[in-house]
């Protein structure tokens, strides 16, 4: 069979997979974010924490909710960075730096999971395990509770801007749907080889006589949370593509299809909960295509190979992994960054230009092609939004979603959301190559440098966590910018959306007209998706021409 | 004011919460994953470790490396690709170059690689696979192309007073296909190939 036919194949196996249990799931995700009843474990914990998981919250009370569990996670995670070294299982590892603390405190809550340490090099495994991973189910469970608040203010009518009950969306998140998935997906990483242990380092004598230190940790159980709730953050430095977090083609397979699940099947949930399946489909098909636009870009530029390394080594392999090629690399590199996952399986640095160039686009355009868990969906309902009012103009009609009247506050919110992340990202990406300090951390020159940079700055904002990684990004410079990046990334958009969910829960649901434009069918989703193209396109293209579209040409 | 008083409530409710989640998914979830794949799976759990006749153990003083972590070797036997991680295969500090598609240092190491492969096998610089020119991600890539396997049976056959032939039976057999037939890439793994030579070159 050739490369390409294998290739093709492989990317129709993951759509299979995906189609089969995106839409059970999705149902299940409904059910978690609207069922009345507490399951007798949850109520437990609600009478242990005095949290009333009943109490229909306000937008704002919601928020505050939002922001004071963030804040503790913050605070909490940067306490154990700057203690682990008293900690057991620390390794003999010492503290983290304050700046690197705070940036790796940030990065873990907001879900981006950017790293500017080495794990096997600077965090013990207590660390890892009860300070990081925590974050990385809490901070998915975070993201699906808002993307459920704004789906259910969109189903209510005249709630007076009451949105549901944050304790509750995290705790089920949590229970219901992080934590037994990640279980199963755990013990299957460890029958395909990831290892599972408590182990220090262990000093072997190789076939040839030499000593290697092969490393141990509870990576399996980070593996599985990391790549299902869109997290990302590797428990080695070498991420998804070290044999011991991703060891066969078929591991691969399986954390593409987990970083992928949820955030399809948030979509699915959407349409349940509105109570019009055609309107969750018509978001998942959008997300579909340009998921699959971008994983066929990228697969076809390594799979060609353009530049001067690949032409002279005769393929894209260098930051490669022989047991997944070119193929399962792209595929790989497309979906990590078109959700806000960021591990890797391959080095990004070395992608072929065009390639690099796909991965970044992904990002900018916000992460909604699925998108993180949760930020994907509300991701996506904002440029619906951006669209049905863009066809109210051209028709002369007050814009409507769902039966929800789109007027001037409403469409502030939205504009306000759709540029903050821009706004991040190209005020980060002009300070980091304004200072010194900035320029200091690129490894490459020329056009490849300035990717470099903005690749850093696009992720953190957007909330990845991917890099190209040739940039030295643990300086405190560094640090303290993408810190700002990823807190600002991950938080404005959620007040807005919030804030926007309030207002949809006050509003009376319309009875839909003739004139109102539908919102399901082939015609909207081609023009959700050009709208999706064009506003990022618009804001990004003068950068892009400067980095991945100069070295294309090149 | 009202609203930073209720932050402070929210915090400390919020605080109170990640404590109870540290405790169950930061402790309980993956030491019950520990424990588990400790009795049920305790070879995978454990690194995958083989011994210098290719036997699993769990002992990492009987063992000779991971079946799935690629080491360094010699002249004598087959040889892993290039390694960007430490001084090279070290599990310490595992990376890929990270060096972009046009990077001038990249293409002059790559066409230095290719001539050295192509003397040492005796092979024409063009016929040398681009996974033997090229660093891996992890720097701990356990396989190597079934090209660049092909490339060293000479060498490796001379090198232990076996026939070409019986090598390259050896590399038959440790080719793994794709998975399920389209996933992935077909490889070689050397450390399991290099016992194997081992094994072969001591039994005669």
């Amino acid at each position: 069979m050739s490369a390409t036919t294998a290739a093709v194949l492989q990317i129709v196996t993951l759509v299979a997979a995906l189609a089969l249990t995106v839409g059970p799931l999705g149902r299940w995700l409904a059910h978690t974010y609207t069922s009345p009843r507490h399951w007798a474990v949850e109520r437990g914990a609600y009478r242990l924490l005095r949290l009333d998981p009943d109490a229909d919250q306000h937008w704002r009370t919601y928020l505050i909710s939002v922001l004071g569990f963030s804040m503790a996670s913050v605070l909490l995670l940067f306490a154990f960075g700057r203690l682990q070294q008293h900690l057991p299982l620390s390794l003999g590892f010492p503290a983290l730096p304050s700046d690197g603390a705070w940036n790796t405190a940030v990065s873990f809550t907001t879900n981006t999971n950017w790293q500017w340490y080495s794990g096997e090099a600077a965090t013990g495994h207590l660390f890892q395990m009860s300070g990081l991973a925590v974050q990385n189910f809490v901070s998915a469970a975070v993201g699906m509770a808002v993307a459920a608040a704004f789906a259910r203010a969109l189903a209510r009518s005249g709630a007076g801007g009451r949105v549901g009950n944050f304790w509750a969306d995290l705790v089920r998140g949590v229970v219901r749907v992080l934590l037994p998935i990640s279980f199963v997906a755990a013990l299957l990483l460890v029958l395909m080889g990831a290892v599972q242990n408590l182990d220090a380092p262990h000093a072997i004598t190789t076939l040839t006589g030499q000593v290697q230190h092969v490393t141990g940790g509870p990576v399996a159980s980070q593996e599985a949370i990391k790549e299902l709730g869109t997290n990302g953050g590797g428990f080695y430095n070498a991420n998804s593509s070290h044999p011991f977090e991703n060891p066969t083609p078929l591991s691969n397979l399986l954390e593409i299809y987990l970083l992928l699940l949820i955030s399809f099947a948030m979509a699915w949930a959407f349409g349940i909960i509105v109570r019009s399946r055609r309107q969750g489909a018509a978001i998942m098909s959008v997300m579909g295509v340009l998921w699959l636009t971008g994983v066929a870009l990228l697969t076809w530029s390594e799979l060609a190979g353009p530049g001067l390394a690949p032409a002279a080594a005769g393929g894209a392999m260098e930051g490669k992994e022989t047991r997944f090629g070119e193929a399962a690399s792209a595929l790989f590199a497309a979906s990590t960054t078109a959700t806000s996952t960021g591990a890797v399986n391959s080095m990004h640095d070395s992608l072929t230009a065009p390639g690099g160039g796909v991965a970044m686009f992904n990002m900018m355009l916000g992460e909604i092609a699925p998108g993180g868990v949760g930020s994907g969906l509300y991701g996506m309902l904002m440029l619906a939004i951006v669209t049905v009012f863009l066809c109210g103009l051209m028709v002369g009609r007050t814009p409507e979603y769902l039966g929800k009247k789109i007027g001037q506050p409403e469409i502030v919110l939205v504009a306000f959301y759709v540029l903050t992340t821009p706004a991040l990202v190209l005020a980060g990406i002009a300070i980091g190559i304004s200072f010194e300090d900035g320029l200091a951390g690129l490894q490459e020159s020329g056009p490849h440098g300035l990717s470099e940079a903005l690749y850093a700055v696009t992720s953190a904002s957007n909330n990845n966590g991917s890099a190209f990684a040739g940039l030295t990004a643990g300086t405190p410079f560094w640090n303290v910018l993408l810190g700002v990046c990823m807190l600002f990334g991950r938080f404005l958009p959620m007040v807005f959306v919030l804030a926007l969910a309030g207002r949809f829960a006050a509003q009376q649901k319309l009875p839909e007209s003739a004139g109102t434009l539908p919102t399901h069918r082939p015609l909207f989703v081609t023009l959700l998706s050009g709208v999706a193209l064009v506003v990022v396109g618009l804001t990004f293209v003068p950068v892009l021409t400067l980095g991945p579209i100069v070295e294309s040409l090149a | 004011m009202k609203d930073l008083f209720q932050l402070a409530r929210h915090s400390v409710a919020g605080l109170l919460t990640l404590l109870l989640f540290t405790a169950v998914l930061g402790l309980g979830y993956p030491l019950a994953v520990t424990g588990i794949a400790a009795v049920s799976m305790p070879w995978r759990a454990n690194g995958s470790l083989v011994t210098a006749e290719g036997d699993h153990t769990t002992n990492p003083s009987d063992a000779v490396g991971s079946q799935i972590i690629g080491q360094a070797a010699d002249g004598t036997l087959f040889l892993p690709r290039p390694s960007a991680a430490g001084e090279g295969w070290d599990p310490l500090s595992s990376y890929g170059s990270n060096l972009g598609p046009d990077n001038e240092d990249l293409v002059a190491t790559i066409k230095q690689r290719k001539a050295e492969i192509a003397q040492r096998e005796g092979v024409d610089p063009a016929d040398v696979p681009a996974d033997a020119v090229t660093a891996s991600a992890s720097g701990l890539d356990p396989d190597i192309s079934p090209a660049y396997a092909a490339l060293q049976v000479p060498r490796v056959a001379r090198a232990n007073g076996l026939s070409e032939k019986r090598v390259r039976g050896l590399v038959a057999d440790h080719i793994d296909g794709r998975t399920l037939g389209v996933l992935g890439e077909p490889r070689v793994n050397v450390l399991m190939l290099n016992v194997a030579v081992r094994d072969a070159a001591r039994l005669g």
